[in-house]
Order: C-alpha cells, then structure tokens, then sequence
C-alpha cells in the first residue's frame, strides 16, 4: 500500500483530462488535484461530468487524453489487471448505493474481504465494525430490496469502508434523498473524514452538502458534528481541507476555498450560491 | 461507413469477450458456488420444459412419419425414424433453441440490469473482473448442462414416440425401443450430444454480451433481452448446418 508521507502530497490529480462518447467530449480538458486527507468537493449541473470524473479516477474509465494520477500510478495506463489489484485502495460510494441485491447487508459489505480471502472469523469482526460504524448494524441480514434509500447508502458507505481505503470517492451520495437523511449521510462523511482521515473526492450538485462538509467536523471525543474553525484564507484550520471544484463545459471552471466561492461576485458561482 | 464501423466493433468485442471467458479457466480466482448455481438456474430450471417439449415433439413425429410407413406396411420403421431424428438433429436444435428463449434472455436481463444499477461498476471497483465472476460462470454451466437436457429431450421424445406409436400403430414396446436403440450409431450420439456444447456456449456468450453493452436503462435491457435470444437462436441454427456438415464428414471418414 502506498503510504503518504506529507499533508501536502497530492494524492489525486487530473491533467487536461478529456473523455467523450460520441457525440462530442463531455470532459474537455479538466485539471485538478487533491491533497492528502483533502476532502475535494466537485459541484456541477447534472452532466457536467462529475460521475464520469469519479470513474475516471477510480479506472472505471479510461481517458480519451490527458492523465489521471492517483498514490502515485497513472491510472489511465494501467491494464484492467493491474487495476482490479489497485482498487483495493480505494472506496467508492455509487450514486445509487450500487448493492447487490441478491446479497444480504452482511455479504455486501464482506464482498471485498472474501475476494481477497481474508478469514471468516475477521470478515464477521469487520463487517459489523463497519455496519456499526453507519449505524446499520441491526440490517445485517436483510437484503438491499428491504432497505430504504438512505439506508442503502449508508450500507454502501459501510461497503467502501470496510478494507480501510485511504482514498474514497462518492457519487452524488445525497441525491434523492430527503434532507434529514441527507444530513445524516454527510454525517457519516464527516465522521469517516474526521476520525480516519481519508482522502476523499465528492461529486453534488447540492451545495448545501458542500458547504457542510466545509463549515462542520466530527467531534470523536462528544459523538457530535460541531462547526469547523476557520483560519484565515477560509479552509478548515485543523486536519483536511475542504475545497470546491465547479465544473462547467467540461472543464474546471473554479477550484478554490469554500469562502472564495462564498465571496465571488461570479454570475455563474452566484447562480449555486442561490 | 460508422454503422459498418460499429458492426465490427461488436464482433469483435464478442469475440473477445469469449475468449475470455475460456482463458478465464485457466487463471485463478474461480467462482465454483457461482458455477453451481447457475447449473442449478439453467440445468435444472430448464429441465421440466425441455422434457415436456422433447416429450411432445416425438409425439408428433410418429403422428407426421406414421402415415407414410403404414403404406408401405414398415410401421416399425417410425421408431427409427423418430430416434435418428432426434438425437441427431431435432433434440440438440430444440433444446438449444428453448435453453436460448429461457437463458439467454435471463442471463442477458440480469446482467443488463446489474449494468443499469452500477453493480458492474461496483464489483470492478471492488477488484472482482466481471467476466470471471458473471460470464465464466454462467459459460461453464451452460455447457456443461446442455448435453444433459439434450439428452433428457431425446429421452423424453422416445417416450412420447413410443406412448403414440403404441396407441396409433400398436407398436410392442419390445419393436419400439429395439429399434429405436439399435438405429443409432456411436457417430449419431456424437453427433448429437457434441453439438449442444456448442451451441450453449453461443447461447451463454451471446446472452452474456448483449447484458454487459446495454446502455440507456430499462429500455435498453429490454431491448438486449431481445436481441440475446433473436441472436443466439440465429446463431444456434446457423451453426447447426456447419456443425452438421463438419460431423458428417468425420462419420464418414473417422467414426
């Protein structure tokens, strides 16, 4: 496993990334980056190409130009082999919580321990850590068809947690959902940022998500999400940043500290804000 | 010029896809609980409709060749016919046919909708290759299980030629299945049962690519639904001639 050894190493970036499917590049020439135990919020109208860039990070897709980087292997060039081992390093949360649905909960969440034939005895002690740690412990043996909305992200997140990733990637986790269950899903984001120090990169186009990863953290020692202190250009002063990318045409239209976008006088930025 | 472009694009995209999943077989992992199950859905599922349709095919043999032997006095000779008939030809044909309308659509339907829902996505982002874990599988038990239920059909078919025969013509069950068992000859029976494993592996490729390209949602399962057994039923009669042409040769010259 590639280990980070300064805050400050990025972990994932994209260089003049271009990707499309016939009918014109739907990415056309996105650059960005993310930090180590950086949360990156990417925020954009719907088929701006947020879910395309998340798959493109994970190697789910390959770039048509340009070069994704993530823990130091351009992904891009990788074959699929070489990729199905390197996914290990990764969590990915799908939009829709992708389960399978003719798992239980328990057989879901242990679906990566047992391709990579990590022993019965931890794969019960991890899988419910991990359900524990979403607060879905008590589902462990329905199958997804019996679990609402929320709980299937929540189960999904458990999923992406339980071989401890450094990097995790979410797809819209918040939408369709309704706002309680929302908030309790960018809890769980916050408390798996907070307490494990993940780096992650999320795709919304709810703005409201965004700036609540930004402005709150994960208290370990109270159990409760209390406001963030902010230092002076605007990002969280302690532990990980949260920042924003707004994608627009393809490309990165704004990268910046949530309190820039708060302040830009930008018609196109001011439009999210509303 | 692009629709030709995408044509050959989907042959070859076919074409590796099946290559994979026979070199899939010699690289670990194997997912021998997925193969069982789908022995389980495809083999055993299929087996009440393939002996129900096996049954009534012979059945209706006798009652078509019935009429012409009877004028030449040789009623015997339905037993013949019906048993070359079908272990040669009509038993493998039909049962691919039917494993095709029952699985190809089922596998295509499954694997379509796991596309739609990112299950794909999510087994590959967790590090399974799909095609290990959903085509091989699927591949392996399909041929394994289709000379089966071939010769379940071709056993059903005698019994349902023989119920009619001994009704219609008053055949001896003795006549009946002496000659219907002394007409077949160590090349009919390969013939017969070598093609069914042919035919599910185009049946299984078939159903499988055309559940892992589907694009554009609900509609877009439905739409490869169809087209797996539209596909695979072509596919199966189209190399049934060839099939049938190669192992005519090789009785005549080998067998």
């Amino acid at each position: 496993m590639t280990t980070l050894d300064t805050a400050s190493e990025r972990v994932l970036s994209f260089e003049d990334v271009r990707i499309g499917f016939g009918q014109g590049d739907v990415l056309t020439g996105l650059t960005f980056s993310v930090a180590a135990r950086e949360t990156k919020v990417l925020i954009g109208e719907s088929g701006t190409g947020k879910s395309l860039a998340l798959k493109l990070a994970a190697g789910l897709l390959r770039p048509d130009s340009g070069s994704v980087q993530l823990l130091g292997r351009d992904v891009g060039q990788m074959s699929e082999q070489e990729l199905l081992v390197f996914r290990g390093q990764i969590g990915f949360v799908f939009q829709e919580g992708a389960l399978f649905d003719s798992l239980s909960v328990a057989d879901n969440v242990a679906y990566r321990l047992r391709e990579e034939r990590v022993d019965d005895e931890e794969i019960e002690q991890r899988v419910r850590e991990s359900l524990r740690f979403v607060e879905m412990e008590h589902a462990i043996d329905k199958l997804p068809s019996e679990l609402s909305g929320g709980m299937r992200r929540r189960v999904s997140i458990a999923r992406a947690l339980v071989s401890r990733p450094p990097v995790v990637l979410y797809d819209s986790p918040t939408a369709g959902l309704d706002p309680v269950t929302s908030q309790t899903i960018i809890t769980l984001i916050l408390r798996l940022r907070d307490t494990q120090g993940v780096t992650s990169l999320l795709a919304t186009h709810r703005l409201q998500d965004a700036f609540g990863l930004a402005n709150y953290r994960f208290d370990g020692d109270t159990g409760r999400v209390v406001p963030a202190p902010h230092s002076t250009n605007g990002s969280r002063a302690a532990g990980a940043a949260t920042n924003f990318v707004v994608l627009r045409g393809g490309k990165a239209y704004f990268e910046g500290s949530p309190q820039t976008i708060a302040d830009s006088e930008d018609e196109y930025l001011q439009r999210f804000l509303l | 010029m692009e629709g030709l472009k995408q044509r050959i694009q989907h042959v070859q995209d076919y074409a590796l896809l099946s290559l994979q999943s026979i070199t899939n077989l010699f690289r670990p992992p194997y997912y021998l609980s997925d193969v069982l199950d789908q022995m389980d859905i495809i083999g055993v599922g299929s087996l009440p409709i393939v002996v129900l349709t096996g049954f009534f095919i012979g059945a209706v043999m006798v009652l078509q060749t019935a009429a012409q032997f009877v004028r030449f006095g040789q009623t015997a000779l339905t037993a013949d016919a019906v048993s070359l008939a079908l272990v040669r030809e009509l038993g493998p044909t039909i049962t691919g046919l039917l494993v095709a309308g029952r699985n190809a659509s089922g596998i295509a339907s499954e694997l379509g909708s796991m596309v739609v829902t990112e299950q794909v996505d999510a087994m590959r982002a967790m590090g399974t290759d799909p095609t290990r874990k959903l085509v091989t599988p699927r591949v392996i038990a399909t041929v394994l299980m289709l000379p089966l239920l071939t010769a379940m059909a071709d056993f059903s078919g005698l019994i349902g030629g023989f119920i009619v025969s001994s009704f219609t013509l008053r055949l001896g069950a003795i006549a009946f299945w002496t000659r219907a068992i002394k007409i077949l000859v160590f090349s009919d029976l390969m013939q017969g049962l070598s093609k069914p494993l042919i035919f599910g592996f185009i049946l299984s490729t078939v159903g499988c690519y055309q559940g892992l390209r589907v694009r554009g949602g609900t509609q877009g399962v439905g739409r490869a639904t169809t087209q797996a057994v539209v596909a695979s039923s072509v596919f199966i009669l189209v190399a049934n001639f060839f099939l049938t042409k190669v192992m005519l040769f090789l009785a005549g010259h080998v067998f």
